[in-house]
């Protein structure tokens, strides 16, 4: 039976013991003297959730335990595979056996098919006129292997059907029994929703860590081939592109160039960013009427809403260019900026950037109390000794936070520098010139025709992890800062 | 009451006796936030080295009215002001008037104690800063001290002046924010309500400050206590729903009001 009518079965099976549980309430309180703990609805939805939620955890569990103990039974019926065999490996015949068993499915009642073809080459153009497509190395012998394959799981289904029709029955009739005046079905109910809030947050924390570990056995496997202090202190990044099967070569791995060129082009965007986004949060917060505000902020804050690679675009066709020809026409001959470059890179991620501190700056400084400017203005000061002498200095550890926030963002920026940073990477000092960054390196190392297993595509979870690390520790640093600010005012 | 000595009695028939001069004046005072009009044509003096206390329920425009002394409504976007205030005979919303001027002729201490995030020294400092009162570290350190030893905070916070000011407790934060507007030598005090988040010890502080401070400056006070106003005051303006219902010696105004609403209003019997 199919799962979806399986589970509207149960859902069904739910709501009645719901109508059920909550009428029984409803009849016993007016019986009984006593007042009841918990409202009807309430023991109606302690039913509700006994008849289902069992349920659906056998479900999950019933269908992951079945489809591993078919895979385990046909595993076995499988000859073993010799060393020359036209099939790499084990699980890719498995993966033709059940591409075939769900071929089979199609043509599973059809009178013309009563008997299953027993050659592929007869089989081959039948399913294909299906629309599944078979793979061509697939061996005759497969087919009885699928068909049984194909009845396991359906004998499978079948067994788990039943059961969870049982259980939910079962939960159902517990949830009725245990309808009394002063059950407790309140509590129940809301200890049940409790777990579900705590699964909900759980799960952004659990996929956290899942990418910490994802990232820190590939960074593990690529120190066996590299050594740390060739990643940390190189200072020369040449990786030495080995494609798929060639002998390895030892290359370079310097994080040095890169950490440098992500440091200086986040520098060179803050350089930007930060007074330009400051000016404009101190005029929205302090200056601006409501009318212009109402239409200046939410101006600003689309800009943090276009896509980066947008910008890449706009620094790669516009802004690199117009920085290039411009220098070449002071200096009169050939440029001395590069079309790719850190200053270009910068002044755009600079841009990408202001809204991020004009927002943040701006909640900040308009969550300085009233009484702050009050007292100040009541003494004769100025709008702007204001914001300079009291407003600024109460905010200051907000900003710091609101800064570090933006700058872990512009040190993870990628697509920006992808396009406007250049792949060269350089050690140097000079603004004019490309250099390149940990992410755009990530990008690099993970595109190429690589071998997967190979340093040097290895290298870009060592350069993620490096990249995940120091934002990671920015954020953190921010936070506490910020959350020092706030207990200020309390 | 005891502490009432011949001099003070004396004083106290002279003020209800000759009139002093005048200070601020304020003719057919009108304030409008938005649509809705909080003042009503507010004719009211306030004379100098007296305390006036304006009284009056929650929302009847008192607090208005003592913002209208030295303009605190300009901040506030979509407030009007008709009529005419002035500061010895000077229109205060004349053109020709900066504002900024005005505040440092007529200081202001909030309901609630507001010091600057700074250290105490900074707080009391920050006025005579921006107004360039002094140059040298020497003539701070002199504002500071007399500033602090006016509001009777010095004694007690002599040993710490460079600690910060929100570490004060909440009546010596509120002498405090009176020192720093003593600091830039005003000649108006307004002030809003001071004693509402303090205790009563505090209370008796601020009031025994304010009856002192009379001597150098004129003062105005927005309460919610009528014993405060009988004890601090010489004047008192009794306001209802944006009307100035009865102004008079003090005196007079507890024990013998002309109009009933102010007699209601001080027994009790609204409000």
């Amino acid at each position: 039976m199919a799962w979806g009518l399986l589970l509207t079965i149960i859902v069904f099976i739910g709501v009645v013991g719901y109508v059920l549980g909550s009428a029984r309430a409803k009849k016993q309180s007016a019986s009984v003297a006593e007042k009841p703990h918990s409202r009807a609805h309430y023991h109606g939805w302690w039913v509700f959730l006994l008849a289902v939620l069992p349920t659906l955890l056998f479900m999950a569990a019933w269908s992951a335990g079945s489809y591993a103990y078919v895979d385990r039974a046909i595993s076995e019926r499988m000859p073993e595979q010799t060393a020359d065999s036209a099939i790499a490996s084990r699980s890719l015949a498995l993966g033709m056996v059940r591409n075939l068993a769900t071929g089979l499915r199609r043509i599973e009642g059809d009178p013309a098919f009563a008997e299953v073809p027993k050659s592929f080459e007869a089989l081959r153009p039948v399913l294909a006129e299906r629309g599944v497509a078979l793979a061509s190395d697939t061996q005759d012998y497969m087919i009885p292997i699928a068909l049984d394959l194909n009845a396991m799981q359906d004998n499978a289904a079948l067994i788990g059907t039943v059961i969870a029709i049982l259980l939910s029955l079962g939960g159902a009739f517990l949830g009725l029994r245990s309808v009394r005046p002063r059950g407790r079905a309140r509590n129940n109910v809301e200890r049940i929703i409790t777990w579900g809030l705590l699964a909900a947050s759980t799960i952004a924390i659990l996929t956290t860590v899942g990418i910490v570990f994802s990232m820190l056995f590939e960074t593990i496997h690529f120190f066996r081939s590299v050594s740390l202090s060739n990643f940390f202190f190189g200072t020369v990044w040449d990786p030495r592109f080995a494609a798929a099967g060639a002998e390895a070569q030892e290359g370079q791995f310097g994080l040095i160039p890169l950490l440098a060129g992500t440091v200086y082009i986040a520098f060179v965007a803050m350089l930007f960013a930060v007074p330009v986004g400051l000016m404009a949060a101190i005029y929205m917060a302090e200056y601006a009427s409501k009318r212009v505000r109402s239409v200046v902020k939410p101006l600003l804050e689309v800009l943090a809403g276009i896509p980066t690679i947008v910008y890449g675009f706009f620094a790669l066709v516009t802004v690199g260019p117009f920085l290039r020809d411009m220098s070449a026409a002071i200096a009169g001959g050939p440029g001395f900026i590069q079309a790719q470059s850190v200053l270009t890179a910068g002044l755009v991620m600079g841009i990408m950037l202001i809204p991020f501190v004009s927002s943040l700056s701006d909640d900040i400084i308009t969550a300085v109390p009233r009484a702050m400017r009050d007292g100040s203005l009541g003494l004769g000061a100025t709008r702007s000794e204001t914001i300079k002498r009291v407003i600024l200095p109460a905010a200051l550890p907000g900003i710091v936070g609101a800064l570090l926030l933006t700058a872990s963002r512009a040190i993870g920026e990628t697509m920006i520098v992808v396009l406007a940073a250049g792949v060269a990477a350089n050690l140097t000092l000079n603004p004019f010139e490309a250099m390149t960054t940990i992410t755009v390196k990530i990008v690099n190392q993970l595109t190429g025709d690589l071998e997967f297993t190979s340093p040097q595509t290895l290298v870009a979870f060592a350069l993620g992890m490096t990249l995940f690390v120091l934002t990671l520790g920015m954020n953190v640093f921010a936070l506490y800062i910020v959350r020092k600010y706030r207990e200020q005012y309390e | 009451m005891n502490m009432l000595t011949d001099a003070a009695v004396e004083e106290a028939l002279d003020a209800s006796q000759k009139p002093r001069p005048l200070k601020m004046r304020g003719e057919n005072v009108r304030v409008f936030y938005g649509e809705k009009q909080a003042l009503f044509d507010v004719n009211l003096d306030v004379l100098e080295n007296q305390v006036t206390a304006l009284i009056g329920p929650s929302g009847c425009g008192k607090s208005t009215f003592l913002r209208c002394l030295n303009r605190m409504n300009d901040t506030i976007d979509i407030c009007r002001i008709e009529g005419r205030i002035t500061l010895d005979e000077q229109d205060i919303y004349d053109p020709r008037i900066d504002v900024v001027e005005l505040r440092a002729r007529v200081g202001m201490v909030f309901q609630k104690p507001n010091p600057f995030p700074k250290s105490i020294y900074e707080n009391i400092a920050y006025g005579p800063r921006i107004h360039g009162l002094a140059s040298k570290k020497a003539e701070f350190d002199e504002i500071v001290e007399s500033s602090l030893q006016k509001a009777g905070l010095f004694n007690e916070v002599k040993d710490r002046l460079h600690e910060p000011g929100t570490g004060l407790s909440g009546g010596q934060q509120q002498r405090l924010c009176i020192a720093r507007a003593i600091a830039v030598s005003p000649e108006v005090i307004l002030m809003d309500e001071p004693c509402s988040a303090l205790d009563p010890i505090a209370t008796a502080k601020v009031e025994e400050l304010i009856d002192e401070l009379r001597e150098n400056y004129t003062i105005v006070i927005v309460t919610h206590s009528m014993q405060q106003a009988a004890r601090v005051s010489q004047r008192t303006a009794m306001f209802h729903l944006g009307n100035l219902v009865e102004e008079g010696p003090t005196d007079k105004m507890f024990t013998n009001p002309d109009d009933k609403r102010t007699q209601d209003y001080i027994t009790g019997r609204f409000g």
